[in-house]
């Protein structure tokens, strides 16, 4: 022991005069690599990171992707069109109504079908709920990730009630497929307007609540302020979207810049950040909430009756109740289901701003009934190719925040 | 023709082998050796700015001579504007130019198409599968001659063969 002080002091004796003469000991410093996931609680789902440190600080990682990947382009191959619209559920198993929106429109692109107006605005009306779904799951897990638990449980209390308006709206609470190529498959009934219109009272306080708990947080604010900068040119160049582009200051939105559906018919604002952290790009998605509930209640207000599918027999389903009742249309259903629509040989791509950012669909068709290649362009997966630059020189804990702040689902990111 | 792609043939005249307009969508296929300068053109250039990069994908064609189609879609938040750019590859030589250092993103999305499809890229900083497993050995899965019930051990499965009742 006597021997130990003594190297101690004699190696950390320096003297004031000349310090470059002291001899420090050499220490052993070597990078350690430190495997985050795949069963991580903060990865969303199996995602693993290898994060290659110095000290604590993170040098290089290295996403390894794929644990779920089911093959879901591969399989859009062999089926038809209309059978497709369940498999789009399983992309982002938490937006279910967003990536069947997407597809829809794709389609419809390539078919060249105008969608009434009627369902239009029911369109928008569902989208801009699971938007609101979205964030709000985004904001609970996102809070819970980085420590505060009380977030999460206000955030699912809300969410709760969407999910039970969409499970009586079309039967499932999350793998919803209620959207159809040329419309819709089921009208609002009154009582789903009049739990919708008691939400929209219901709802602003509540995202007020939220953001009490974390404007003053010092805790949150240190953890996502300054965390995860990214420059906008780099935001570009890497292909981010959505409110993870938008925080760092370019305004890249699909319902402004390609305006769809009944966006074009109501007023909203697009929140931009300054910074491009993480606190800019939870502060756009707080923002959003607010903008979600402005445009559907213009929707609900603009509303008109009228028929909520696309009049094309070739390609439209018929309305369930003439299948059960009359002989034609029952056919005229097992054949599109069977046999698939002929859709004329060309290729489109089609974007959607879903709440994660630009959900696109690209679909190559020879025609016939089955698409010939179908590509997703999944924002979670293009999100995760920027993840070594965003998490360069910060900490592990911070490697948590970058997950949340894309919001990424692995269903999505793997497909 | 577009005046985008009026654009490209002017400044590389011969490259444009075909270009598309359908449905909105403008699709240019070029070359490939002229891709990786059309490219940077096509970001570098002051009018026309394609500086975020959408997706890459690609497709199989089998009974093509130049069998794989390798597609890039980029967007201009400046002129609001979407092009297409395509070029093909034949199965002996599948080899394409990276765009990684014209578009970052182009990292991930062109691991993507080489995992699915078999496709390389020249200059890409590292290329591994990313999807399927790095020892995976059974092919791309994406490539029309690949089955859809999958390779290997699974193809062994007897009741895969049986008649379906």
């Amino acid at each position: 022991m006597a021997q130990f002080e003594d190297q101690r002091t004699t190696v950390y004796k320096v003297d004031p005069e000349h310090p470059e003469d002291a001899t420090l000991p050499t220490l052993r410093t070597e990078e350690l690599l430190l495997n985050m996931g795949p069963q991580h609680p903060s990865t969303h789902g199996v995602l693993k990171v290898i994060l290659e440190l110095e000290g604590e600080r993170l040098v290089k990682s290295t996403p390894v992707m794929g644990f779920l990947h089911r093959g879901v382009e591969k399989l859009a191959e062999e089926g038809t069109y209309h059978q497709f619209i369940p498999h789009t559920d399983r992309l982002d198993y938490v937006c279910a109504m967003y990536n069947n929106f997407a597809y829809c429109r794709a389609v419809e692109k390539l078919m060249n079908i105008t969608v009434p107006d009627r369902a239009e605005y029911l369109r928008t009306i569902v989208a801009e709920i699971q938007r609101i779904i979205g964030h709000q799951f985004w904001l609970g897990t996102q809070a819970l990730d980085i420590g505060a638990m009380t977030v999460f449980f206000y955030c699912f209390r809300d969410r709760e009630i969407l999910l039970d308006w969409f499970d009586e709206l079309c039967g499932a609470r999350l793998t919803t497929s209620w959207y159809r190529i040329g419309g819709v498959e089921r009208d609002f009934t009154p009582s789903l307007f009049a739990k919708l219109k008691q939400f929209l009272d219901y709802f602003p306080p509540k995202i007020d609540e939220y953001v009490i708990f974390l404007e003053k947080n010092r805790i949150w604010l240190a953890r996502t302020k300054g965390v995860a900068v990214i420059s906008a040119e780099d935001a570009l160049s890497f292909g981010l979207s959505g409110p993870t582009l938008r925080g760092s200051g370019v305004d890249y939105d699909l319902r402004k810049y390609e305006p769809y559906s009944a966006y074009p018919k109501c007023e909203f604002s697009v929140p931009v950040g300054k910074n491009g952290d993480t606190y800019d790009r939870y502060w756009i998605r707080v923002q959003e909430l607010y903008e979600s509930v402005k445009i559907i209640r213009q929707c609900l207000e603009q509303i008109q009756d009228g028929p909520i599918m696309a009049d094309v027999p070739s390609v439209t389903l018929p309305p369930k109740e003439r299948v059960f009742t009359n002989l034609e249309s029952m056919i005229q259903q097992f054949k599109l289901f069977s046999q698939g629509f002929n859709a004329p040989p060309g290729e489109i791509y089609c974007g959607t701003e879903a709440h994660k950012g630009e959900l696109g669909f690209y679909i190559v068709s020879t025609g016939g009934g089955k698409p010939y290649r179908l590509k997703i362009r999944a924002p979670s997966f293009i999100h995760m190719g920027a993840f070594d630059h965003m998490s360069k020189g910060y900490m592990i804990a911070d490697a948590v925040t970058i997950f949340g702040t894309y919001d990424i689902v692995m269903g999505e990111c793997d497909r | 023709m577009s005046q985008l792609a009026k654009r490209i043939e002017d400044t590389f005249p011969g490259a444009c082998t075909k270009v598309v307009e359908w449905r909105g969508d403008v699709s240019v296929t070029v070359k490939r050796e002229a891709l990786h300068d059309i490219g940077k053109f096509l970001r570098d250039d002051p009018a026309l700015r394609f500086d975020y990069i959408v997706h890459v994908s690609s497709v199989d064609w089998p009974d093509d001579e130049e069998r794989f189609e390798v597609v890039y879609e980029v967007y201009s938040i400046r002129t609001r504007q979407r092009i297409r750019l395509k070029t093909r590859v034949p199965e002996s030589d599948c080899m394409v130019d990276s765009l990684t250092d014209i578009w970052k993103g182009a990292d991930f999305m062109e691991r993507e198409v080489y995992d699915m499809m078999g496709i390389r890229f020249r200059n890409h900083p590292d290329l591994r599968r990313i999807l399927m497993p790095d020892e995976y050995e059974e092919g791309y899965p994406l490539r029309k001659d690949f089955p859809l019930r999958g390779k290997g051990w699974r193809d062994t499965f007897e009741f895969l063969d049986e008649p379906t009742r």
